[in-house]
């Protein structure tokens, strides 16, 4: 059992032990008295938590999660649909309202007890303290590539298998015969003996009356007909044609707009504002301060520093009057931090190696450095890196003494209410949350900082407020992927064959897992320092594999090229006893053809990594042509146990590696005097069309526990270009972005430099 | 005062002369299908038609559409309420994840095609640049550009070429 955190839950590496596939349960008594009042309209009748079902036959899932692109709201429909034998066609979702009733407690179950199956008795309990934990700490998050593989796979797909033993047994006493004689198709209940059929909204009030089954029968792998399907996303119609609602497309009456800046360097403080000539400006309602502790969201005791904010009657007149406003920051020391400080102590941290903490110790790695004959060495770093969502943090309040409304794009519903509540001074019942869609999400939106300003703000200014981040503030007040120093050293012995890896790097995070190899090398000694920074940390897709990913399969690339070995046999020699692994390490380099002969100026790298639950193999192809690099093709391979919506899961893995792809290629925020240099898509840019990589994903279908499919996508993605890059031109890249790397050969840099001489 | 046509409708509206369009279109049209991503022409999330060609309506002040012909993405579909091909193309591809920057992608496109029926990959490359999606989907959407263009294309839900 682990630590019952929220960042703890998200980060971990659930489902990661042995046991079951398919954990049992559904939540505990009788929905229509714990969610009736939330969920169901009328002439809906609400026959789980999770499922209504109204008079027109039409089933709802009611889903515990958000959408921020990932599409997994119709996964998880298609999960429940299986279960119920429902017709798709008459099967819809709807996000559940950010109540307790809906706490995250799939999520907790899955990382707690991993894949231990409780006995029938004890389930209800078991789950029943889980929504209590999971409430208390305001745990609504979808984050954590969880969605599918914990609600998914523990509590939707019960709940679809409940309903319909439900719905039998009601038949079955209505028409007089056994439930064995009856069967389902299509949401109708069919008695093939006497002829008798109805639909199930016939039952539905009936069967809304019982208690679900915590212990339903759920089908097997071959029995599936809707999961496995690649089934069109709902919510797409409405993104096409300008009609979905995200938060910043919300209107209220006599709404005003606001416009805000934190401080620059992060944790500062007001010392005086000279609002004089904003407040001068038109359409210009007030000024408002915001104290840190209103923005602190949710990463325990970060204090994220004061923000000031312009209220005007539009929101391009907030903006033009907060860039006259004068604020002078208490910037206590910080101001003196750069990245290059910053380095310069991780450099200094893991040289000392004060109160080196362990992650794998084994073998004796001194010993084993002693019978290496060929020894390597590399220390490999990574820059902050932001979100850059799309959709810039904004949200729309309103605030009255005694009660909130707020709508805002999030990934933690419950989460937020419970801190604008206690922002507020308010009880959560009297606070009201509407989620909408998200226009990205990536880890950001599940820090609370722009819902708290928002709500600050409108309670300031006593009336609808919607606040929306400029990109400049949305780039410098993120909660950012850490910069991270990571020292290796490994030894090979007279046959090339790798014995010994050690391996320092600075401030471990989650998943625990992250700087772990997969490999069977005897020596291991894999360690971290602390080297704490005043920059904000926030999860950002795939959280520490993103670092971690890129450093170990870039240095086992170097290890295998040391070892005068070809880096994808390299790596299969070591992964005998890993058979999923070593499955898709071999699939990606059959498709990616990874023997073929490439042209002078290409190259091909490979990468493997299991995380989240899922396993991702890919290669990478590029040309580096007078020092640029372009990605030519990216193959992946991903083994996520079984892809509920096959489409949908390469949609992940192509999103993920073009989200690693522009990390890799240009993500790089700097701290210059205490706060980020960077502002804008100019100076912190993304892959865009025209260098956007040939993308081909492959999918293994394992049979093995499910896993996510949000994240996995994107740590292979830098090593495998890297390792690609050095192919093409014999140059190693210890260092992103790979913008800032001299890849000229000798020849095309030589006319450059007499050039500049002459 | 501004006076210019908005998806086939003579609008008027009396603002700072400088206000960009996007938020005139957002705030006092409603009309919220045009998206904020960035305020200075960097993404495209705001890429209206002025006069039929694709334009960021984030740096074009309200008073020079004075007389123009706007069309946003809620003026793209037919007058009879029917999707534009490529708005069925976009579901066909399964296109848009967090959708937030696809009526900017879609509204490039359009332009694109209008222009220029068969587009190369690199007049698509060419056009498109100007349009970030941090959900990545460059490769659906070319292939959606390309099936509205009638040329071979990776169809995402086929999982094969096609055409």
């Amino acid at each position: 059992m682990g630590k019952w955190t929220r960042r703890g839950v998200l980060s971990a590496g659930v489902l990661g032990g042995t046991g079951l596939v398919i954990g049992i349960a559904v939540r505990p008594g009788n929905p229509t008295e714990t969610a009736g009042h939330l969920v169901a309209g009328e002439g809906d009748n609400l026959l789980h938590i999770y499922l209504k079902i109204d008079a027109e036959n039409r089933a709802t899932a009611i889903l515990p999660h958000s959408e921020m692109g990932q599409g997994a709201q119709t996964a998880l429909t298609q999960m429940l649909a299986e279960e119920l034998d429902a017709d798709w066609d008459l099967m819809s979702f709807e996000e559940a309202p950010a109540d307790g009733a809906y706490a995250n407690n799939a999520l907790g179950r899955a990382y707690l007890f991993k894949g231990i199956n409780f006995p029938d008795s004890v389930v209800p309990t078991v789950d029943g303290l889980m929504l209590n934990v999971a409430d208390a700490i305001g745990m609504q998050v979808t984050g954590g590539s969880l969605s599918i593989r914990a609600t998914g796979q523990y509590f939707l797909r019960a709940a679809g298998a409940a309903v319909r033993e439900m719905l039998v047994k009601t038949a079955s006493k209505a028409w007089g015969v056994p439930e064995s004689e009856i069967r389902t198709a299509k949401s109708v209940l069919h008695h093939d003996g006497s002829g008798r059929s109805a639909p199930y909204s016939e039952f539905a009030a009936a069967a809304a009356g019982m208690t679900p089954s915590s212990t339903p029968k759920l089908k097997k792998m071959s029995q599936f007909s809707v999961m496995g399907q690649s089934k069109p996303r709902h919510d797409i119609p409405s993104k096409v044609d300008g009609t979905a609602m995200f938060a910043m497309d919300v209107k209220r009456p006599g709404m005003v707009y606001a416009a805000v800046r934190r401080a620059p360097v992060f944790g500062s403080t007001i010392r005086r504002v000279d609002d004089g000539a904003a407040r001068a400006m038109p359409g210009v309602i007030d000024v408002v301060t915001i104290g840190s502790s209103s923005a602190s969201g949710i990463v325990g005791a970060y204090k994220a520093g004061d923000s000031v904010a312009v209220v005007a009657d539009s929101y391009w007149r907030a903006e033009k009057a907060l860039g006259v406003l004068n604020v002078e920051w208490e910037t206590g020391g910080k101001e003196t931090v750069s990245s290059e400080t910053i380095f310069a102590q991780f450099d200094r941290d893991i040289s000392n190696g004060v109160d080196r903490k362990h992650d794998v110790v084994t073998g004796d790695a001194n010993v084993a450095f002693n019978d290496a004959t060929t020894i390597l060495t590399a220390d490999y770093r990574v820059p902050f890196l932001a979100h850059s969502c799309m959709e810039p943090p904004n949200a729309t309040a309103e605030v009255s003494a005694d009660h909130a409304e707020i709508w805002i794009g999030c990934q933690n519903p419950l989460g937020f209410r419970q801190h604008i509540a206690a922002e507020l001074g308010l009880d959560v019942e009297n606070v009201t949350l509407h989620n909408h869609f998200m226009g990205g999400g990536f880890g950001r939106k599940s820090n609370a900082d722009y819902g708290l300003q928002a709500a600050v703000i409108a309670r300031a200014v006593g009336r609808p407020v919607q606040l929306v981040y400029s990109r400049a503030e949305d780039i410098r007040q993120d909660f950012y992927r850490p910069a991270v120093q990571s020292r290796f050293k490994a030894g090979l012995d007279a046959d090339g064959k790798l014995i010994a890896w050690q391996n320092t790097y600075v401030e471990k995070h989650e998943p625990i897992e992250a700087p772990l190899i997969p490999y069977s090398v005897t020596s291991q000694d894999i360690g971290h320092v602390a080297s704490p920074t005043h920059v904000p940390f926030g999860a950002w897709r795939s959280v520490d594999h993103s670092q971690h990913g890129f450093f170990t399969e870039s240095f086992i690339d170097e290890a295998a090229h040391a070892a005068g070995r070809d880096p994808f046999e390299f790596r299969v020699e070591m992964l005998k006893d890993k058979p999923r692994l070593l499955a898709a390490l071999k699939r990606v380099a059959k498709e990616a053809d990874w023997t073929r002969p490439l042209e002078e100026g290409r190259g091909r790298g490979i990468s493997l990594q299991e995380s989240f639950g899922s396993i991702v193999a890919q290669v990478v192809e590029v040309t580096v042509s007078n020092g640029k690099t372009w990605v030519d093709r990216v193959v992946s391979v991903i083994d996520a146990g079984y892809a509920v919506s096959p489409d949908g899961t390469k949609a992940q893995i192509e999103s993920g590696v073009i989200y690693g792809l522009s990390a890799a290629m240009y993500g790089e925020i700097t701290i210059e005097n205490g706060a980020v240099a960077q502002s804008s898509f100019s100076d912190y840019d993304a892959i865009r069309m025209h260098d956007s990589p040939v993308m081909e994903t492959h999918i293994i279908n394992s049979g093995a526990e499910i896993g996510g499919a949000g994240e996995p996508g994107t740590p292979g993605v830098a090593p495998a270009l890297a390792n690609a890059i050095f192919d093409a031109t014999g140059k190693r890249i210890r260092t992103l972005p790979i913008m800032n790397a001299d890849l000229r050969s000798d020849s095309e840099a030589t006319p450059a430099v007499a050039a500049l001489g002459a | 005062m501004t006076t210019f046509k908005l998806n086939g409708e003579v609008r008027t509206v009396d603002t700072d002369p400088e206000t960009p369009a996007l938020w005139v279109i957002r705030e006092q049209l409603d009309l919220t299908g045009t998206k904020f991503g960035c305020g200075m022409a960097q993404c495209g999330a705001c890429t209206i038609h002025v006069n039929g060609r694709a334009q960021r309506a984030c740096i074009t002040p309200i008073a020079s559409l004075d007389g123009a012909s706007v069309t946003t993405i809620e003026g793209l579909k037919g007058a009879d309420g029917s999707l534009h091909a490529l708005q069925q193309a976009w579901i066909d591809q399964q296109v848009p994840q967090c959708g937030y920057c696809q009526s900017g992608q879609l509204m490039s496109a359009a332009a694109l095609l209008a222009d220029n029926p068969n587009p190369s990959d690199a007049d698509i490359d060419t056009a498109m640049r100007g349009n970030v999606c941090r959900c990545g989907m460059y490769g659906r959407i070319r292939s959606a550009i390309k099936q509205v263009a009638g040329a071979s294309f990776y169809d995402a839900m086929e999982g094969s070429q096609n055409g």
